[in-house]
């Protein structure tokens, strides 16, 4: 099961090694990892999506982040009512007929189109997991030529 | 002038570096120079700091870190960039695996330098990410004395553990005014002391009401201090205790209630007890793969109380049915306090004394020189009060099965990492943090080659340890489960050695070989009474094996052997 995990850590040098080192020698999977500064400039914020198999395993991550020196607070949102987002864009290769059919598919899933160029087109779409995996499936009948992720954020209510 | 009226001293890093560990009160630092530590051995040259210069730097680790397991103070190191830092590397992961508290001190290229494949220039703080505790890459010299104050704090309190600091070249010559931190407060580290009450209330009952309890006891009880908690709590209640590997020394091995170690090399009453017990008190300890045995097997009508400092060490590998994260001595005294009644387990004890008849820890007494012998004689001769140190192997599971500590901080001995070549400098360590005391290194003919150069630290530091080779011819454990488990294909284990006395001689030590039972007690005694490092070459039975034997991934009561 997929969690969403919040770390605090000191803005300090080697930190993001300390973190990412910790998940490639304990053996967790990362789904996806951002990280960038909060309202505090000494203090960053990671936020972590995870694959953890039972709660045990989740747990133990939680524990053995929380363990590193530099890492001040954990958040797991798991049991939280919070608001997630991840902003992707698509870059597509469309002519002008299939620009009309896309044209629909973004307008339903309340996307934006950047940049519009005589054979390909740039989609942005901010959205929580749902909302992106069904707008990205339905991506599947034109001709995807780079597909870039932000990764999850995510904010506790 | 600062507050205190002192006028503030203009210092460089390395006179910083200096003032900071004699401030932190390190007596000792164990060491090698090089390139870029030459700006501290500069100031170490008439500091009052004893610096013991060992000959390899992996020698330097083991013995800061065997000061550190026999005094309970940090053990320091020092070596140069490089490979002088990347020979500390297993006395580091050592030190981690087994939680001792350590400062590691590296020197590192000029910081302009790194990361430019300079001369000697290796990435310690990378490579010593997964094997410390912390550690840190200084960049500017005013952030020095704080970070030597965290590295010391972070290394002894909590779980105790190894932390590294890199220190580049010109961060040791730059100048600044030296600012002592008084108070060192770490908004992101704060080790849990007290247990939550509820919790240690709720272990009280269980101990109240249990039928076959148990105290599984490690190294956590050590590092806390709590021994005389532990003893009060297993007397009081009349619980019988087992210790790990680790643990040895925390409760009297000779106590009627001490049932020795448990797990792969455990005594077989310890395995069963704990096998057949309903309740497990874990204390400072972290049911590794050693002690559990098959995990899924381990202890089936059990519920289990863990305290333990660091909560990762708790439901890491086995579920717990109350956790309590603390230190080991507040806990103890709290539980102790709230247990009102003693559980009634007369019934439990009687088991376990039948256990003790059925299966003892023995070994075959005839003519020929077995290498219990002679650890057993090493133990009366020296009335059970040495500190013993080993290597690791055949010549260590039969150190700690035959040689019962009764006090903590005297066994010295490689757990979690298993390092070959661990045993000569942690005694070295410990003969300089303890120098009242008599300090064995009971070897193997494999291991004590593996730091032999250590001789001549020993010896011309006047340190009088002396070292018992058990000397079999074989990597001898590793030769045990190739005989077991590889229908007795003996690759690459049979040794060809040197002359241990004249090797021994060669670096100015004293040298003795026993190949006769009636020739240890004279041997020992005569190690004994030198003033000097003694080395004796025990020749004994090549393929002696240690029993019992829990083969691995087997549950812990289907033990091989050594119950006749």
């Amino acid at each position: 099961m997929k969690h969403t995990i919040s770390i605090l850590v000191e803005n300090k040098f080697g930190v993001l090694a300390r973190v990412a080192g910790l998940f490639s020698a304990r053996g967790y999977n990362i789904d996806s990892l951002t990280v960038s500064e909060t309202q505090d400039s000494a203090i960053s914020r990671m936020t972590v999506v995870v694959n953890a198999s039972d709660e045990q395993v989740l747990e133990q991550i939680k524990k053995q982040l929380n363990k590193l020196i530099d890492v001040i607070t954990i958040i797991d949102f798991t049991k939280k009512d919070y608001i997630e987002r991840e902003l992707v864009f698509v870059k597509i290769s469309v002519d002008k007929k299939d620009f009309v059919r896309l044209k629909k598919v973004i307008g339903r899933a309340k996307a934006s189109v950047l940049v519009r160029k005589e054979d390909f087109c740039i989609v942005e779409l901010v959205a929580d997991q749902e909302h992106l995996n069904n707008f990205l499936g339905q991506l599947k009948d034109f001709k995807l030529v780079e597909l870039v992720r932000s990764g999850r954020i995510a904010i506790a209510k | 002038m600062d507050r205190k009226g002192l006028f503030m001293a203009i210092m460089t890093g390395a006179q910083i570096l200096i003032e900071c560990l004699k401030r932190e009160g390190v007596e000792v630092m164990f060491g090698y120079p090089g390139g870029v530590v030459l700006p501290i051995f500069d100031v170490l040259y008439d500091a009052k700091l004893k610096f013991i210069l060992t000959r390899h730097e992996q020698g330097a680790a083991h013995a800061a870190d065997g000061y550190a397991r026999a005094t309970g103070k940090v053990g320091v190191c020092l070596s140069t960039s490089g490979p002088g830092a990347t020979n500390l590397v297993t006395g580091i992961a050592n030190a981690y695996m087994d939680s001792i508290p350590m400062v590691a001190i590296t020197g590192q290229v000029k910081t302009f330098l790194i990361g430019n494949d300079a001369f000697q220039e290796s990435d310690v703080t990378g490579i010593t990410r997964p094997i410390t505790k912390h550690n840190y890459l200084v960049k500017d010299v005013k952030d020095l004395a704080r970070t030597i104050r965290e590295a010391f704090y972070i290394a002894s309190t909590g779980r105790p553990g190894p932390v590294v600091i890199d220190l580049p070249v010109d961060v040791q010559t730059s100048k600044t005014e030296f600012i002592w931190p008084e108070e060192i407060r770490i908004r992101s580290y704060q080790p849990t002391m007290e247990g939550h009450p509820g919790q240690i209330k709720k272990a009280a009952k269980m101990i109240e009401k249990a039928k076959k309890p148990i105290l599984y006891v490690g190294g956590g009880v050590i590092s806390s201090g709590a021994s005389e908690q532990l003893k009060a709590l297993a007397e009081k209640n009349q619980l019988p205790v087992t210790t790990t590997f680790m643990g040895i020394g925390a409760f009297p091995g000779e106590h009627t209630l001490c049932l020795g170690m448990l797990g792969m090399h455990g005594t077989a009453y310890a395995n069963h007890a704990i096998m057949d017990s309903d309740l497990i008190v874990a204390i400072g300890a972290r049911f590794d793969d050693r002690v559990t045995g098959r995990i899924d097997a381990f202890a089936p009508g059990a519920k289990i109380i863990h305290i333990d400092i660091d909560p990762t060490s708790i439901s890491k590998n086995i579920r717990v049915d109350v956790p309590i994260v603390g230190d080991a001595k507040e806990v103890l005294r709290d539980l102790i306090g709230y247990i009102k009644k003693s559980p009634d387990i007369k019934m439990w004890l009687g088991q376990i004394e039948k256990w003790r008849k059925e299966f003892p820890l023995t070994y075959k007494h005839d003519d020929k020189l077995r290498p219990q012998f002679v650890i057993e004689k090493i133990r009366e001769l020296t009335g059970g009060d040495a500190i013993i140190a080993t290597e690791v192997g055949q010549n260590q599971m039969w150190s700690c099965l035959f040689y019962q500590h009764n006090q903590p901080r005297t066994w010295i001995s490689s757990g979690g990492l298993g390092t070959m070549g661990f045993g000569l400098p942690a005694a070295i360590g410990a003969q300089i943090g303890r120098p009242e005391k008599v300090v064995f290194d009971i070897a193997g003919d494999g291991s004590i080659q593996m730091n032999i150069q250590e001789l001549a630290t020993a010896v011309f530091n006047k340190l009088p340890v002396k070292i018992a080779i058990l000397n079999n011819g074989y990597l001898g454990m590793v030769r045990q489960w190739q005989e077991l488990f590889y229908n007795k294909r003996y690759s690459s284990t049979p040794l060809k050695n040197p002359d241990f006395v004249k090797l021994a001689e060669a670096y100015g030590a004293k040298g003795l070989r026993v190949t006769r039972k009636d020739e240890v007690a004279p041997a020992i005694k005569e190690a004994l009474a030198t003033d000097n490092v003694v080395m004796i070459d025990f020749v004994v039975e090549p393929e002696e094996n240690v029993f019992p034997m829990v083969p691995a991934g087997e549950a812990l009561n289907r033990m091989l052997g050594g119950m006749a």
